[in-house]
């Protein structure tokens, strides 16, 4: 017990408490901040909060608490979130795939790519909002009106087909990133088996790379949902609507979005006290739905995870 | 799946045994060329002499190619037991060539009128090299430490023998030169002894990793307390 | 009295036919020269190990007999190395068709995060076998020669990552073998696994011997010893010294060689 002694520190040691409770504290500041936006919004939203809330599609007067309702706007959040993800997903792994496996690593095209990748990221949202507009409305849309001999204008207005492809312009580098890790997360020692067996570049990558990148590519993917769903900016011009008396049908149809509710609540609203328990309701609704579809992504992932790890 | 390396130090071991009863037949057919003044028979037991050296050059080639495998604890004892049994096998040989040598000139001249239990001190120092060599095979260390203290009845019968002659000499001059012939062969049967006593201490360590050479009887009979 | 066998007096078996010929080869990477003039010929159904210090160009040259090196930016080859008597890096040598023929197993062993069966089915499903009966016969087979059908038969549909180290490298035996190739190549099939592990593949080289040819890298002088029939010691991108096994490790003709095997250098 005497030899012990010797080996106990000697002084309190000041840094190393310093710096963890300066973590610490840190770190609750965070979770303090999360926890006054979530139970704000769940204990203000919840009284405003109905199923004949989530299931109404309102009238053309939607501040009335007692008649409105948010249906178009979960069906169109879903529906161009959704639209994105089948645009998105398959540019942007292929991009990452091109990059990892095929680009030659220090070319100046790659670095030119990845830089243009980079920078996409910082680009502000209201910027791929106006190049929505500029590009897929203006020119894609307009040009496809002209070709098919559109009396009116079909495709050369906002439309939900571009509100998700501004969006997936916007969240192409989450994917290409998180795409690119994962396939460089893969034991090069894989490759090597698969090519040694006599398989070609292609058969490795679609039958050895791809499969074990799956999750990583669909952590990509669940970035790029929550990011996109509660994206107002990009849309504003491309696609959203102040108010639609049906349902979207068509992709060219314009849709009703939660995030642009919430912002034409609070900002169009004739009488803001009255308004404020659907405004609640409606952001509750907002991130209710981020969380679901999110969560969706994230069962899928974690069941092609246990597909990888058990094989059945 | 047999074992590779196993496969090879069972090889050795084969070649050895190839080789001990090769050495013994030598032994076997030069006692008997001595006793029964075969002159045709020792000049054979000569000629197969080379087989037998050849035998020791091919046994230590396998050891050392086995040896560069790495074997350890009983393997490395086995392979390195193997190379001086094999060195005794061939002094053995010798020793039968030292015998038939004799037996050839001892034939070309009348016999030596005197009662001489050679085949019976040949028949113990044989049986010395035969157990010697079972309990190599068996890998049995109790055998082996009981063939030692047999060569102490071999030197005797030896000193016995020499003893014998050499009153015969005195007493018939005429002789000598015949009865040193015998005494010569007397002395190598008394070496094949000892050459088998080495490969029973070879044994030993062998199969228990000590080294009872040169410890004068103290623990010699027994397994060591 | 019994028929000696005896697997040394196989060594150099003047009866093996030639099948790989190396002549001059050179191999850059970049405007450094990694292999400088090797010339070798290996035999059929022999065991050949490339031994020498780390970066003395075994593995690069183990790697030019499957053109795995094609993989790597900036390498350039001169000379030939020929298998079978076809130059395979002439310009009508198709890759895939070689690396059918030139199997290998690398240091770390890499199953694929698959199934044990759908490990050893991989190479046969690329190369347009699909039917079941077939698959489920070539799969058994190629566990069974690679020493691991028993300790796998019960649970070939589970993952093969759930094997150990050395099942792991066993089972990336049995993939190599499951395509039937002419000649495997090994990159320290052992170098990552523990002794018992190491002593089961090392006997099942010598089993694999009897149908494959059989190069195989090491830094363990002592594996090269038990398995191979044939040594080549190479020093920096030099082949120094090649002759049979017995030879290089009991009497080498350059004192490099005996320095490098009696660990005075490397």
């Amino acid at each position: 017990m005497n030899a012990r002694k010797h080996f106990r520190a000697e002084k309190f040691d000041f840094a190393s408490f310093f710096f963890t409770g300066l973590t610490g504290l840190a770190t609750l500041l965070i979770l303090g901040i999360l926890a006054t936006i979530l139970i704000n919004i769940i204990a203000n939203g919840v009284r405003g909060f109905s199923w004949h809330f989530v299931s109404t599609i309102p009238k053309k007067d939607f501040f009335d608490v007692n008649t409105t309702g948010v249906l178009p706007m979960i069906v169109g959040t879903t529906i161009c979130v959704f639209v994105m993800t089948i645009f998105v997903l398959p540019v942007g792994v292929i991009t990452a795939i091109y990059l990892t496996e095929y680009a030659a690593n220090n070319s100046l095209v790659t670095k030119f790519i990845r830089a243009a990748v980079n920078n996409l990221a910082g680009v502000p949202s209201i910027v791929f909002g106006l190049f929505g507009l500029g590009f897929f409305i203006n020119f894609i849309g307009k040009n496809i009106d002209a070709v098919l001999h559109n009396p009116s204008a079909v495709w050369g207005q906002p439309a939900l087909i571009w509100a998700s492809l501004t969006l997936a312009i916007m969240t192409m580098p989450v994917v290409i990133v998180a795409t690119e890790e994962s396939l460089k997360a893969i034991p090069p020692g894989l490759r090597e088996a698969s090519l040694a067996l006599g398989a070609t570049k292609l058969e490795t990558i679609l039958r050895v790379v791809l499969p074990q990148a799956l999750p990583g590519i669909m952590t990509g993917g669940i970035l790029a949902v929550s990011r996109a769903a509660g994206e107002v900016a990009p849309i504003l011009f491309t696609g959203v609507a102040y108010y639609m008396a049906s349902l979207p049908h068509h992709v060219t149809d314009q849709f009703m979005d939660l995030g642009y509710h919430v912002f034409v609540l609070s900002t169009q609203s004739p009488n803001i006290e009255q308004t404020r328990p659907i405004l609640y309701a409606t952001v509750l609704v907002l991130l209710l739905l981020t969380f679901a579809l999110n969560l969706v992504a994230i069962v899928i992932r974690a069941r092609v995870r246990k597909k990888l790890r058990a094989l059945g | 799946m047999e074992n590779h390396f196993e496969m090879g130090l069972d090889a050795l071991r084969q070649k050895i045994l190839l080789m001990a009863s090769r050495a013994e037949t030598a032994v076997n057919q030069s006692v008997q060329a001595l006793v029964q003044r075969d002159f045709n028979l020792a000049v054979k037991v000569r000629e197969a002499d080379n087989v037998i050296d050849q035998f020791e050059i091919e046994i230590d080639e396998m050891a050392i190619v086995l040896l560069t495998k790495a074997p350890l604890a009983s393997n490395l004892r086995l392979i390195t037991v193997a190379m001086k049994v094999s060195q005794n096998l061939e002094r053995i040989g010798d020793e039968a060539t030292k015998i038939a040598k004799r037996a050839r000139d001892l034939a070309q001249e009348p016999p030596v009128k005197i009662n001489l239990d050679v085949y019976r001190m040949a028949c113990m120092s044989l049986a010395m090299v035969k157990d010697a060599l079972d309990s190599f095979v068996h890998r049995d260390s109790v055998a082996a430490r009981a063939i030692i203290p047999r060569d102490k009845e071999v030197d005797a019968l030896n000193k016995e023998m020499h003893h014998t002659l050499a009153q015969h000499m005195m007493a018939n001059p005429d002789t000598i030169a015949r009865c040193l012939h015998w005494i010569v062969a007397a002395k190598s049967l008394e070496r094949i002894a000892d050459h088998a006593k080495n490969i029973a201490e070879e044994v030993v360590f062998l199969c228990e990793a000590q080294d009872i050479r040169h410890t004068a009887g103290k623990n010699a009979g027994s397994p060591a307390a | 009295m019994p028929k000696l066998n005896v697997p040394e007096a196989k060594i150099n078996s003047p009866g093996s036919a030639a099948l790989i010929h190396i002549e001059s080869l050179s191999l850059y990477y970049g405007a450094s020269k990694a292999l400088k003039n090797i010339s070798l010929t290996l035999g059929e159904k022999v065991v050949t190990a490339f031994i020498g210090p780390s970066g003395c160009g075994k593995s690069t040259l183990l790697r030019c007999l499957n053109r795995m090196n094609d993989l790597i930016d900036n390498v350039r080859i001169e000379g030939s190395c020929k298998i079978g008597g076809h130059d395979i890096y002439s310009s009508d040598v198709d890759v895939i068709e070689l690396r059918k023929r030139v199997g290998m197993v690398f240091q770390k062993s890499n199953p694929f995060p698959k199934s044990i069966y759908e490990n050893v089915a991989y190479g046969l499903r690329l190369h347009g076998a699909n039917n079941k009966a077939e698959l489920d016969g070539v799969v058994e087979q190629s566990l069974r020669s690679a020493a691991l059908w028993d300790e796998v038969k019960d649970r070939l549909h589970s993952s093969a990552l759930g094997l150990s180290g050395g099942q792991q490298q066993r089972l990336c035996i049995a993939r190599a073998i499951a395509i039937k190739p002419e000649i495997i190549l090994m990159d320290e099939p052992a170098s990552a696994l523990d002794p018992l592990a190491t002593a089961r593949i090392e006997e099942l080289i010598l089993e694999l011997k009897k149908d494959f040819t059989i190069v195989i890298v090491t830094h363990n002088m002592q594996q090269a010893a038990r398995i191979s029939d044939q040594t080549a010691f190479f020093y920096i991108g030099e082949l120094i010294e090649f002759d049979s096994t017995a030879k290089i490790f009991t009497n080498p003709a350059k004192k490099q060689t005996e320095d490098y095997v009696t660990g005075r250098f490397g």
